[in-house]
């Protein structure tokens, strides 16, 4: 380990090595090269690396955000405008956008409670589509007759969009909140079973026969082997699946009522508080791309080490 | 002490059908092996080894005929017949400790403790060098070391037969060399039977009790066996200009060439 080491720095001083040796080449920038280790400490220019590495990730959509806000201003200031400038927005929503959980009754609370109420239900929706879409798709994925039977059928169903199931889940439920989830698993669902039954159908022969020779039984090669050769595939159906889900949520609950994020922006459309609307998609965007970063970065750690070598 | 029969191969024929087409792999196939015996298995590609070993290990299952391991029919893969796969086969998202750890914890789980478990598994990756290595992931490890891997997994399973499907056909010159003389190793410190494929004249040579030599197919079947009479333990460089090792060669190298020159070859003349 040590012995490594030492080689690594012995790399590393060659470039200022060359730097000295050459005095005629780059007579006003040598006796800099040489003082910058010695000067700024190793921590030091850590810190510089991360501030610079800040700047070129945040900068640039900072700016763009800036620009956009600028145009928009200027595009809806007119007297005959029909939608809010930003300004008007700040002024008459400030209050959700700065807290977002208070609570003044029942109906009337933060939109990060409302927020919180629809992800228990994409939370409840989306693991039971989880829990169905895997196992599933490892049916499907194994079986060349499930996948004959069963394969057309869910390509069909697939492409009924979420709310065409509405009218039939509360039919079925005959209450809001259940039909409400039942959308987010029927519409969550279908990525996940063909994501996991491709992902089983690629496992390579090698592995079927690691198992054969070691005499796992169902169980065991669907936990050891299946699961885990398999799980980039089922990960990528599952990051569509919560993309999916929460595309659901809100257009559902605009239907049902409740206190979730989707019907307050159907309350605020029947109250004219554009504003209001505009503040909940813009909250509704950042959740659904934290639900989508938490996803991948959940299957970024559980499938690592899963790709072949 | 030594079974004769340990393993045999009985009238052995495998074909394959798709269809209405049905090709011949293997026709009469019938080979004994001795317990403790290294045999290599060698021919040209194609000529249906892979399928043979198969057959062994029980993953494909035979049209007509039998093999039988110590006078019960093989019908299905099983630890006892553990394969050292030509592309190792590791599971990539276990660390090589875990993966000799799988067949262990399957094969001992109810003989063997947990703290028993772990030094049969430190033991055989000693038996291969890569305890050093035990943490990591197959995909952090060279070529080489994989297959130390696999080897350490087979052994792992105590294997009445270990089968080898060209285990360092992968692998450059000098790692295949290390290898061999690894495997040697274990061969005389276990004494296991062995059965190799190999399309290495000098690796079977050296390593084999007895090389099998398969005619080309379709419809392959063993065209003669040859018995190595080299003393054991081996050097690879004392036997460079051995009469017996140069004799042996020899006989391999004119069957293959000679009498059943590769299908391809045949074609271009």
């Amino acid at each position: 380990m040590s012995a490594t080491v030492r080689r690594l720095e012995v790399i590393d001083t060659q470039p200022k090595l060359t730097l000295v040796s050459k005095p005629a080449v780059l007579p006003q920038i040598q006796p800099d090269m040489i003082a910058l280790p010695l000067v700024k400490s190793q921590a030091m220019q850590n810190w510089q690396r991360r501030g610079r590495d800040f700047l070129t990730a945040v900068l640039p959509p900072l700016l763009v955000l800036i620009a956009l806000l600028v145009i928009w201003e200027i595009a809806t200031s007119g007297a005959k405008a029909t939608l809010p400038s930003p300004i008007r927005i700040w002024k008459e929503a400030s209050d959700l956008i700065l807290n977002p959980f208070f609570v003044n009754g029942p109906q009337d609370v933060g939109l990060g409670y409302r927020v919180m109420t629809s992800l228990q239900r994409v939370a409840i929706g989306f693991s039971i589509a989880a829990f169905v879409g895997v196992l599933t798709g490892a049916l499907i994925g194994q079986s060349v007759w499930a996948m004959r039977g069963l394969d057309p059928i869910f390509q069909v169903l697939r492409t009924v969009p979420p709310l065409a199931w509405l009218p039939i889940s509360l039919a079925a439920f005959r209450d809001a909140n259940p039909s409400a989830i039942f959308v987010i698993f029927i519409t969550s669902v279908w990525p996940i079973i063909i994501n996991t039954a491709v992902g089983i159908r690629n496992i390579p022969q090698d592995y079927r026969n690691v198992a054969q020779v070691l005499r796992l039984n169902p169980l065991e090669y669907f936990w050891r082997i299946m699961i885990p050769a398999a799980a980039p595939y089922i990960f990528t159906g599952l990051r569509i699946g919560i993309g999916l889900s929460w595309l659901a949520i809100v257009a559902a609950e605009m239907l049902t009522g409740g206190v979730g994020i989707g019907f307050f922006i159907w309350d605020a459309w029947n109250s004219s508080r554009l504003p209001d609307i505009v503040v909940a998609l813009a909250y509704i965007g950042i959740v659904g791309f934290l639900l989508d970063k938490f996803v991948a970065f959940i299957g970024s750690i559980a499938t690592r080490g899963a790709q072949a070598s | 002490m030594r079974d004769p029969a340990f393993l045999k191969i009985d009238h052995l024929d495998k074909s394959f059908s798709r269809g209405s087409s049905t090709t011949e792999v293997l026709t009469d196939i019938n080979l004994t092996i001795a317990k403790g015996e290294y045999i290599s298995i060698i021919g040209h590609s194609g000529c249906g080894k892979s399928t043979l070993l198969n057959l062994i290990a029980g993953l494909t299952t035979a049209t007509n005929g039998a093999v039988l391991l110590e006078n019960r029919e093989v019908n299905s893969p099983g630890p006892e017949r553990a394969v050292v796969f030509q592309n190792h086969s590791l599971l990539p998202w276990l660390t090589v400790y875990d993966n000799v750890g799988i067949a262990v914890n399957k094969v001992f789980g109810g003989t063997k403790s947990k703290s028993e478990r772990h030094e049969w598994i430190m033991h055989n990756l000693e038996l291969v060098q890569m305890v050093h290595a035990k943490d990591k992931r197959p995909s952090e490890v060279s070529g080489g070391m994989k297959q130390r891997v696999g080897i350490a997994r087979a052994l792992a399973m105590e294997p009445k037969v270990l089968l080898l499907d060209e285990p360092f056909g992968a692998l450059d010159a000098l790692t295949r060399a290390h290898l061999q003389d690894s495997v040697m190793q274990i061969h005389s410190r276990l004494g296991n039977t062995v059965v190799m494929i190999t399309h290495d004249v000098d690796e079977a040579v050296l390593l084999a009790d007895r090389i099998v030599m398969m005619t080309n197919g379709p419809a392959a079947t063993i065209g003669e066996i040859l018995e190595v009479k080299l003393d054991r333990p081996r050097k690879r460089l004392e036997l460079v200009a051995d009469k017996n090792y140069l004799e042996a060669r020899g006989g391999v190298l004119e069957f293959l060439y000679a009498r059943h020159k590769a299908p391809v070859l045949h074609a271009a003349e």
